[in-house]
């Protein structure tokens, strides 16, 4: 989950040199928009969910390119503004959820299978955690095959290393900010809807409270980098996970914080720095 | 006719007034070498024509305005730029940044590939580990893939070894009888090899235009307007 959150804040930072604060508010737009979607069809905990998600997605990413067209590019070339704006954006987006539907989690539609658990080696793991694994593993092969064959993936890898030569050759590079914010939008969404199957509910504070570990991925993994930051997701999640179990709970931020401390002290420029590969 | 018109251009960058209102023209056809000592304009020139820095004034080609048209706009006119640093893309393949570049149906490939047959050969390797010659040649192949009117070439023989000057000045040589070359160049005897008209800029200002031949044959004007000895490079 982490990595689909980290993965589009990393894209648009390394492309754009955009901090974007909003992304976790996008996440919140996109599990709620899932989650509306599912109460207006009918049908079984299954079809809500996979309709709803298609809905979600797509307001995320449609959320997120109007916030690039309209709020982001008026403000290129001036970074202060545009955290703030994004900063402001975060907290006005999820007062607005809040508004709407109010304080309380609501219940997110989950299928049993996935409320099930399979045994492996003795441990009894519910099936949602293989989705959500199998979903980060597409997104991960798939923003792969993009940035690697396709010529928008060209640009943005091009784009994160030197944006002003990519328009000197002539390239809109415009266009790719929207799309990659637009990608950025959608794959938060994602992580909406799979933590909305993976804690059963969804609610305001949502995005907000796993926005701030994914940056801590996205400066471990190296800004830009979609390999870096798998990476990274895999290993602040352990260790997260590690350290609640073994030591004790809530220590696991704090271990969080502690990875962060180290790569930054041993390798400043992240796992795999300011290459989109 | 002249095919650029470059009109009272100013610059500002932080403090500094980097260009006063240089004014020049470039005739189509050939090379028209930008000269000066270090620090007093010239690639600013070639950027703010571009537009990749904030700029006053005009600049023209073959009529129509580009100051009011972004970076990528202008290079779409049909302005081919290769940068200072050549700036080629290190993390993607040779083939790679070639693509990138390519803007028409049917890209100039044979022609890249005449003037610099290592680069067919080094397609799939990686541009950031390639020599600065050979990142130099895909910088000036990304330039000529497609069939610019207008190449700004910006001190392409920078730092490199004397056999490599002499192929960046062949391939710059075989660039001109196929376009209009802006060329900003330190090294006179490439500039006495290929160019045929001279302008000179001194603290942000044009000081002197003429037939390169003219000022490199002068050596008291190479002196006083480049400082440098002349001919013997």
């Amino acid at each position: 989950m982490y990595f689909l959150i980290a993965s589009g804040l990393s894209l648009i930072y390394g492309l754009m040199g955009v901090l974007n604060f909003a992304h976790g508010a996008l996440l919140t737009v996109g599990a709620y928009a899932t989650w509306w979607t599912s109460t207006k069809i009918d049908g079984s905990a299954g079809t809500k969910l996979l309709v709803g998600a298609v809905a979600g997605l797509a307001v995320g990413a449609v959320l997120a390119a109007l916030i690039e067209l309209v709020l982001i590019r008026p403000l290129y070339r001036r970074p202060v503004e545009q955290v703030l704006v994004t900063v402001g954006l975060a907290l006005a987006l999820t007062a607005l959820v809040e508004a709407i539907w109010g304080f309380d989690a609501r219940p997110f539609p989950v299928p049993s299978w996935m409320i099930d658990t399979t045994s492996i080696l003795g441990a009894s793991i519910p099936n949602d955690r293989f989705v959500e694994i199998a979903a980060a593993v597409v997104v991960l092969v798939g923003l792969n095959a993009f940035l690697r064959y396709t010529r928008y993936g060209l640009i943005i890898r091009a784009g994160v290393e030197n944006r002003a030569m990519v328009t000197a050759l002539g390239i809109d590079v415009r266009k790719a900010f929207t799309l990659v914010f637009a990608i950025g939008g959608a794959l938060a969404a994602l992580a909406g809807v799979l933590s909305g199957v993976y804690y059963g509910v969804v609610d305001p504070g949502r995005g907000t409270s796993l926005l701030i570990f994914a940056f801590i991925v996205v400066v471990i993994g190296g800004f830009g980098s979609i390999g870096g930051t798998a990476v990274a997701a895999v290993a602040v999640g352990l260790v997260q996970q590690y350290a609640n179990y073994y030591a004790s709970s809530g220590l696991g931020d704090l271990a969080v914080v502690l990875l962060l401390a180290i790569v930054l002290l041993l390798k400043p420029e992240g796992l795999a720095p300011k290459v989109a590969h | 006719m002249a095919l650029i018109s470059v009109q009272d251009l100013h610059v500002n960058l932080g403090q500094s007034h980097v260009l006063q209102g240089v004014s020049f023209e470039v005739p189509e056809g050939g090379v028209t070498a930008l000269l000066g000592r270090n620090g007093v304009g010239k690639t600013t020139t070639l950027r703010a024509m571009m537009g990749l820095v904030p700029r006053r004034g005009s600049v023209k080609l073959a009529g129509a305005e580009l100051t009011r048209r972004p970076t990528h706009s202008i290079v779409r006119r049909g302005v081919g730029y290769v940068p200072e640093d050549r700036d080629v893309f290190a993390g993607l393949t040779v083939a790679e940044n070639l693509r990138l570049a390519e803007r028409r149906q049917k890209p100039r490939y044979e022609l890249v590939y005449e003037l610099f047959p290592e680069l067919q050969a080094r397609g799939g390797q990686k541009a950031g580990t390639l020599s600065g010659g050979q990142q130099q040649m895909v910088a000036i192949a990304r330039a000529l893939l497609n069939d610019n009117p207008v190449l700004l070439v910006d001190e392409p023989t920078k730092g490199l070894a004397p056999l490599l000057v002499t192929e960046v000045a062949a391939a710059l040589e075989r660039a001109a009888e196929l376009t209009t070359v802006l060329l900003v160049e330190q090294n006179l005897a490439v500039v006495s090899r290929v160019a045929q008209q001279v302008v000179v800029l001194d603290m942000g200002r044009v000081v002197h235009v003429g037939s390169a031949a003219d000022l490199l044959g002068d050596q008291e004007k190479v002196r006083s307007l480049l400082g440098v000895a002349g001919g013997s490079h």
